[in-house]
Formats: structure tokens, C-alpha cells, sequence
């Protein structure tokens, strides 16, 4: 196969990827995002607390999330008839995609949302604001650092099982992989498509990763003070000083406390 | 301003009852800054937490700036519009602060005024004049994780001040904080009381906090207030445990054969020199075991502790003469009662003392 044939292949497959991963990744988010936080707001102790709501929300996450792809792709076909009126092509893929990566999502919100500090919520409380102003005064933005390390994980896991969409002839890096490169031996292409692959996944990670890391920046400095501190530890000499000045503290704290017991009585003429 | 009655905190946990307030009424006049003191544990927390009703009282009622907030509060575990209304008229500072770390100073004090419904414009303009009233103008563009401690606790109380409130909860806010920034905050709270009128609840354990800035106080143990009044009605108490816990005196008597005295000075008589007066009048040798002045509410108050030979029969006379001149007379304990092997701090005061040594730490 030469170039001039697998370049229109591959260009076509390329934006059959983007444009599954990306509507699939967007609604995850949508429907993953609300979905997390009820999780978080109907726990114990939160601040819709419904613990029936939240079983029911966990039980289907767990279902979702344990549904190998393949089967819950067939699984909805129905479903995906009645919304998209096809079982096959790019738009029929998106709806299982979207489906199985709602659940995935919400329980990276989940975790993400319960860091936030529950001091923070209780601030907003004591000022008077409802739930929904902690969501979005508070939760959204206080958890936003990991929020996005949240939704590229999500597109990374959506860019691997949109190889598998294939098998509905949706097309994509993925099945051109296995249709040309697996079953048909173009070894060449399989390579390229894998090589392109690869590509993808860093550039959405750095993304990803630069975008996060920005704002937690921003926020904390925390990006750059653990960097820091590692550098410290590093070399031997501060590390002997920062060991030092600990032991000079230890000491200076337990003086007042011995100065402090038994004043000796004091004889006035 | 805000009064408490029959405040009862029950905690539940899987079966467990942990009673975290226990009947607690309270009353904070208009314009006072009262502090509540207590261990870890006492309840402190559960208590002004009841105030705005962050946490529900299992039973008993809070009345704020004369509206009663358990009425407001409904059946249901959210709060209702009403509620939240009164809270926006209470401010709150923190022990950790609580600034939004994805905010800068501005953003975090325009905060309730969001919450409040204000425009863009008012908001930004009043989080200004509050971050010049608390003395951080220049921070204004600063995210919270470059200040220091003291300085997020001046934000948080710009932002707790966002609101006008004539009242204002302080969480241990000065507990995270070191010696120093401690007494410039508490400064700063006593500088707000006093220019905007505004009523202080604050919780603690440190002494230092009660004697720095408080006007009345409250002892809190296993969720009950044991002691409470203004600072100066706490010291004239006999064996108050405030009093001698805001001036903790330690020393025994050194033989058989003597008597201990713990004496308060207390408005004129803090000026006189009482102690050589009595020695010469009656010529005895006086020891000073221990001894402790200074300013609290804004007026010189001392505690000393002496020995004087002799049983306490023998030495009527000379503590008449200590009365008369204005002093407020213990004695610690009588010659034969008890022995004398170090043990003379009586039994009542021991919790006071070791919240004592607590706030030293």
C-alpha cells in the first residue's frame, strides 16, 4: 500500500476519532459532571443527604462502569436506534460512547469534588448562600484543577474504546488499525495508525496536564512548592541544616516549659 | 444580642449518643466582645455553630439581634430563605480561615456580596473599603496562598464583614496563628467592636485571647457553661475558676505552720502598697509564692499569692486587715486541713489550671 493510498484513509479516519471522541467526551461530561456531584451532595452527611437517591445513583454507576464495552454497545442498540434513528456509523457510535463514559466521569467527579474542604462549604453556609451557590461558588471552581485531569483521563479511555466502535462500521483510527493493518497484513499502516494514535493521546494529556496544573498554579503555587521542596531534600548539606534548625525548635519550645514550673518564693523584708 | 436558652446538642452515630451541649443558656449584650473558653472537646464549637444554626440544636432556642433562628430553621435539614437572610447578617471567621483558593483577596471578600444579589460594581468598591478597614489594600489581586496566616485571617474578616453584620462569630480564629499575629488580629477585632458597634461571640482556649480583648466570658465544660459574667464581676468571685485561670498562681506552702493567701487587686487597691503596709503594721515576714498583673478589659488587675507564718487562726487578723483595704481574700486552705506535700492548689481549680497551661503551649 503506498502512501497516496492510506493518507485519504487515514485523514478520514482521523476525524471519524475527533468527531466521536469529541461529541461523546462533551456529553460525558454534561451528564457526568451533575451526576458526580449528586453523588457527593446525597453521601452522608452532604447537603441534599438521600441515601436512597445515592445508592441508586452508585448502583448504576457500578453498573455502567462494570459493562465490559463491547456488550453495552449491543446492549443499546435499541436505544441508540430510537435516538439516532441507526445502529451504525459515527453518530450511532457516539451514544454508547457517551454512555459508557458517564459513569467513568462521575466517579472521577466524585473524588474530585470530595477534596474540597469542607470548611469552605461551611463559609458559604454561614453566609448565607444555598446549595446551589456551593456547587457553584465552591465545588465547581475549588475542584476545577482536578475536574480537568478528570475529563482527559475520560478522553483518553473514550480514544481507546472508539477502536472497539469499528465493529458497528463507524470507522476511526482504531478500526482502521484492525481492518487494514490487523486482517488485511498492511503491517505499514497498522503502524502509522498507531503512531498517530500515540500523537493524540500526549498532545490531549499535555493539554490536559498544562491546563490543570495552571490553574492549580494560580490557585496554590502548589505546582511549584513540592518541585521545591524536592530539590531541598536533595542535597545532602540542606537537608542536614533543615534537620538542625528542626532540633533547635524542639529545643527552644521545651525551655519555656521548664522555665515555667516552680517559681521560688521570694522573702519580702 | 444573642441569647441561648436550653441548648441542647445531641450527636448520633451508629447507635452512640454524644451529647455535645447540655442546657446551655447564654446571653451576649449589644456591643460586647464575649468569649467562651473551654478544652477541646467542651463543646466550644458545637456551640457557635448552634448560634447560625450550621449545626441544628437537638433542642432550645437561639434568638440573634432579637429574631428567633430556630423558628426560622423549619423541619427539613436545608436551610430555608429565611434562615440564610439571618445568617447573611452574621459574620463568621475561621480557625483555618476557609478563603477559596481559586479566588483572589477581592474575589473571596466579594463572595457574600455575590451571594447578596449586589452588582458588579458596588461589589468591588465595598470589598475595597474592606480590605483598607482590615489593612490589606494592597492584597487585593493576591490569591490566598500568598499570604501569611495573619493576613488570611484580616480577608476573612473583610469577608465576614461584607454583610454588615451587627454580630460576628469568631471560630478560634486567632488558635492557627503565632503569638504575635494573634494579638495584632485580636486588636483588630477590638478596634471593629468598637468603631461599628459590632457584637463579638468568640471561642477559644487560649486565656491570652479572654484577657486580651474580652468584656464578659464563659467557661464551657462536657458541654455546660460552669462560670460566666464580665471579666471584672469573674474576678471579684470568690474561687472563680476563671479568675484563676486568667491568673493562674502556683507555689506551695514551704512547712507546717503556715498560711496561703491568694489575694486580688482590683480597681483603687491595685495602686496601694498593701503588702509592706502589712508586714510593718503587724510585723510579720511575708512570702510571695506567686504573683500575676495585668490589663484585663482595660483595668490593672493582679493576683498574688503569699504565706504568712502561722496557722490561719493566728493570722485573722491580718487578713481582716487585707479585707478592709479593698482586697479580695482566699485562703487557700486551712493549716489542717489536707497535707502539706506540695498539694495546696485545691481541687476545683485543676481544670482551670491545666486549660491554663493548654493556652500556654
Amino acid at each position: 500500500m503506498t502512501w497516496s493510498e492510506m493518507q485519504p484513509l487515514l485523514e478520514q479516519a482521523c476525524w471519524d476519532t475527533l468527531y466521536m471522541v469529541g461529541w461523546s467526551a462533551l456529553i460525558a461530561v454534561a451528564a457526568g459532571l451533575p451526576l458526580g456531584l449528586l453523588l457527593v451532595l446525597t453521601d452522608r452527611g452532604g447537603l441534599l443527604q438521600n441515601v436512597v437517591v445515592n445508592k441508586v445513583i452508585g448502583q448504576v454507576v457500578n453498573i455502567g462502569r462494570s459493562m465490559p464495552f463491547i456488550i453495552l454497545m449491543v446492549a443499546l442498540m435499541g436505544f441508540t436506534r430510537s435516538v439516532v434513528g441507526t445502529t451504525i456509523g459515527r453518530d450511532a457510535a457516539i451514544v454508547p460512547l457517551a454512555i459508557s463514559a458517564i459513569p467513568f466521569f462521575a466517579r472521577l467527579v466524585e473524588t474530585a469534588v470530595r477534596e474540597v474542604d469542607h470548611g469552605l462549604v461551611e463559609a458559604v453556609q454561614s453566609m448565607g448562600g444555598n446549595t446551589w451557590t456551593v456547587v457553584r461558588k465552591v465545588l465547581v471552581p475549588e475542584s476545577l484543577p482536578s475536574l480537568i485531569s478528570s475529563a482527559t483521563t475520560t478522553v483518553v479511555a473514550l480514544i481507546g474504546y472508539s477502536a472497539i466502535t469499528g465493529t458497528v462500521g463507524a470507522g476511526g483510527l482504531g478500526d482502521l488499525a484492525v481492518r487494514y493493518g490487523y486482517q488485511r497484513f498492511e503491517t505499514e499502516l497498522m503502524w502509522i495508525t498507531v503512531g498517530i494514535l500515540a500523537v493524540v493521546i500526549s498532545i490531549i494529556q499535555f493539554a490536559g496536564d498544562y491546563a490543570a496544573r495552571r490553574l492549580h498554579r494560580r490557585g496554590g503555587q502548589a505546582g511549584a512548592a513540592p518541585r521545591l521542596k524536592l530539590l531541598r531534600s536533595g542535597t545532602p548539606k540542606a537537608a542536614a541544616d533543615g534537620a538542625t534548625a528542626e532540633g533547635a525548635t524542639t529545643g527552644g519550645a521545651t525551655a519555656p516549659a521548664a522555665a515555667e514550673s516552680g517559681p521560688e518564693p521570694v522573702k519580702v523584708p | 444580642m444573642i441569647t441561648t436558652s436550653g441548648l441542647t446538642k445531641v450527636y448520633r452515630s451508629r447507635g452512640r449518643e454524644v451529647t455535645a451541649l447540655d442546657g446551655v443558656d447564654l446571653h451576649v449584650r449589644e456591643g460586647e466582645v464575649y468569649g467562651v473558653i473551654g478544652q477541646s472537646g467542651a463543646g466550644k464549637s458545637s456551640l457557635i455553630r448552634c448560634v447560625n444554626l450550621l449545626e441544628r440544636p437537638s433542642s432550645g432556642t437561639v434568638t440573634v439581634a432579637g429574631q428567633d433562628l430556630t423558628a426560622l430553621a423549619g423541619r427539613g435539614p436545608r436551610a430555608g430563605k429565611e434562615l440564610r437572610a439571618a445568617r447573611s447578617r452574621i459574620g463568621m471567621v475561621f480557625q483555618h480561615f476557609n478563603l477559596l483558593s481559586s479566588r483572589t483577596v477581592q474575589d473571596n471578600v466579594e463572595l457574600p456580596l455575590e451571594i447578596l444579589g449586589l452588582s458588579g460594581k458596588e461589589r468591588s468598591r465595598k470589598a475595597l473599603d474592606l480590605l483598607d478597614l482590615v489593612g490589606l489594600a494592597d492584597k487585593a489581586k493576591a490569591y490566598p496562598a500568598q499570604l501569611s496566616g495573619g493576613q488570611k485571617q484580616r480577608v476573612g474578616i473583610a469577608r465576614a464583614l461584607a454583610g454588615e453584620p451587627k454580630v460576628l462569630l469568631s471560630d478560634e480564629a486567632t488558635s492557627a496563628l503565632d503569638p504575635e499575629t494573634t494579638r495584632s488580629i485580636l486588636q483588630l477585632l477590638r478596634d471593629l467592636n468598637r468603631q461599628l458597634g459590632l457584637t463579638v461571640l468568640l471561642i477559644t482556649h487560649e486565656m491570652d485571647v479572654v484577657k486580651t480583648v474580652c468584656d464578659s466570658a464563659a467557661l464551657m465544660e462536657r458541654g455546660r457553661i460552669v462560670e460566666s459574667g464580665t471579666v471584672s464581676e469573674l474576678l471579684a468571685t470568690p474561687g472563680s475558676q476563671l479568675a484563676a485561670a486568667l491568673f493562674p498562681l502556683s507555689g506551695a506552702a514551704s512547712g507546717d505552720h503556715r498560711t496561703v493567701v491568694d489575694v486580688t487587686f482590683h480597681g483603687e487597691a491595685a495602686t496601694q502598697p498593701v503588702i509592706s503596709q502589712l508586714s510593718r503594721t503587724y510585723n510579720i515576714d511575708i512570702s510571695i509564692l506567686g504573683a500575676a498583673m495585668d490589663t484585663v478589659a482595660g483595668k490593672q488587675v493582679g493576683r498574688m499569692r503569699i504565706e504568712l507564718p502561722g496557722r490561719f487562726e493566728e493570722n485573722v487578723v491580718p487578713i481582716g486587715f487585707l479585707r478592709e483595704q479593698g482586697l479580695q481574700v482566699d485562703v487557700a486552705e486551712h493549716d489542717d486541713a489536707a497535707g502539706h506535700d506540695g498539694e495546696d492548689v485545691p481541687a476545683p481549680r485543676d481544670s482551670a489550671l491545666a486549660l491554663a497551661k493548654e493556652g500556654a503551649k
